[in-house]
């Protein structure tokens, strides 16, 4: 189960294949503040890979990746 | 290693020996940090450089795919539309993008040549893979991409040449692409660390 963080905004790219996931992250992530929270939910397997890349380029930190069934969850906070 | 002044003579020699040793290593220890720090700040890392020359649907795909995805990592990124690339950025161009199942044995259902000839295979493969293979799958239209790509601020740069060779006019085009030529793309290339002919 996740730790609870304090989530200033969401990403639904449920669904969605690449490159949405990180094209949707990335637009998100433009309006929040530093040290702000974005949760990302995604079903796409290739995400599980796809984020963590996006966020060591980016400089952005991964806080945590929930697997569930059909489910991928993304902590990330923004740099 | 402690200097031998027991001879005056050589005090001179011996210094200048020894500050010469000191200071190489020093200065090489300087420098490699210098270029370890430079390389890390290395602006080729942030750009890719794509060449997009197939007009079929499914050679539309990879070009709007990477620059949109490397877009969202903070990169800089130019695609350069080329002979039948042309036809991806053409208005109305992206939705009338086709693929032939003839004499393509990579199709995801094969189909012998002598039915791919007919009349109305190409608009049915077409279909196919528009609806089977790419909506079935979530996957974005062209001209979604397209619009991804924009908002991400990926630049796109149309071929003058080819341009002129297939009578296609700078006001055919989409909004938001320039026109340029080889030497525009391989200035921009010649800074990016990626560079793609697809």
């Amino acid at each position: 189960m996740a730790a609870t963080y304090q989530i200033d905004k969401t990403v639904d790219a449920k669904g969605q294949t690449c490159p949405m996931p990180v094209v949707m992250l990335a637009k998100a992530i433009k309006d929040l503040k530093p040290g702000q929270v974005l949760a990302v939910y995604a079903t796409d397997p290739g995400a599980k890979k796809d984020i963590p890349a996006w966020a060591n380029k980016t400089g952005n930190t991964l806080l945590e990746t929930v697997e569930e069934p059909g489910l991928l969850t993304f902590y990330i906070k923004k740099a | 290693m402690a200097l031998d002044i027991s001879q005056n003579s050589n005090v001179d020699q011996l210094v200048r020996e020894r500050v010469d040793a000191l200071i190489t290593q020093r200065f090489n220890e300087l420098v490699a940090q210098r270029i370890a720090d430079a390389f890390k700040k290395d602006p080729a890392q942030n750009k890719m450089a794509i060449i997009a020359s197939k007009g079929t649907l499914d050679m539309a795909y990879p070009p709007l795919i990477l620059a949109s995805a490397a877009a969202a990592m903070g990169e800089e990124v130019e695609i350069f539309f080329t002979f039948y690339g042309l036809n991806i950025v053409r208005k109305g161009g992206a939705k009338h993008l086709q693929i032939a199942p003839i004499a393509n044995p990579a199709m995801p259902v094969p189909l012998p040549n002598i039915l791919g000839m007919l009349p109305g295979m190409t608009p049915m493969a077409t279909w196919m893979m528009k609806t089977q293979f790419f909506a079935k799958h979530h996957v974005a239209p062209i001209e979604d991409l397209l619009q991804e790509c924009m908002d991400l601020g990926v630049k796109f740069i149309a071929c003058q040449m080819t341009m002129d060779v297939m009578g296609i006019k700078a006001s055919d085009l989409i909004d938001g692409v320039e026109v340029g030529g080889a030497a525009t793309f391989i200035d921009f290339a010649n800074q990016a660390h990626v560079s793609l002919f697809i």
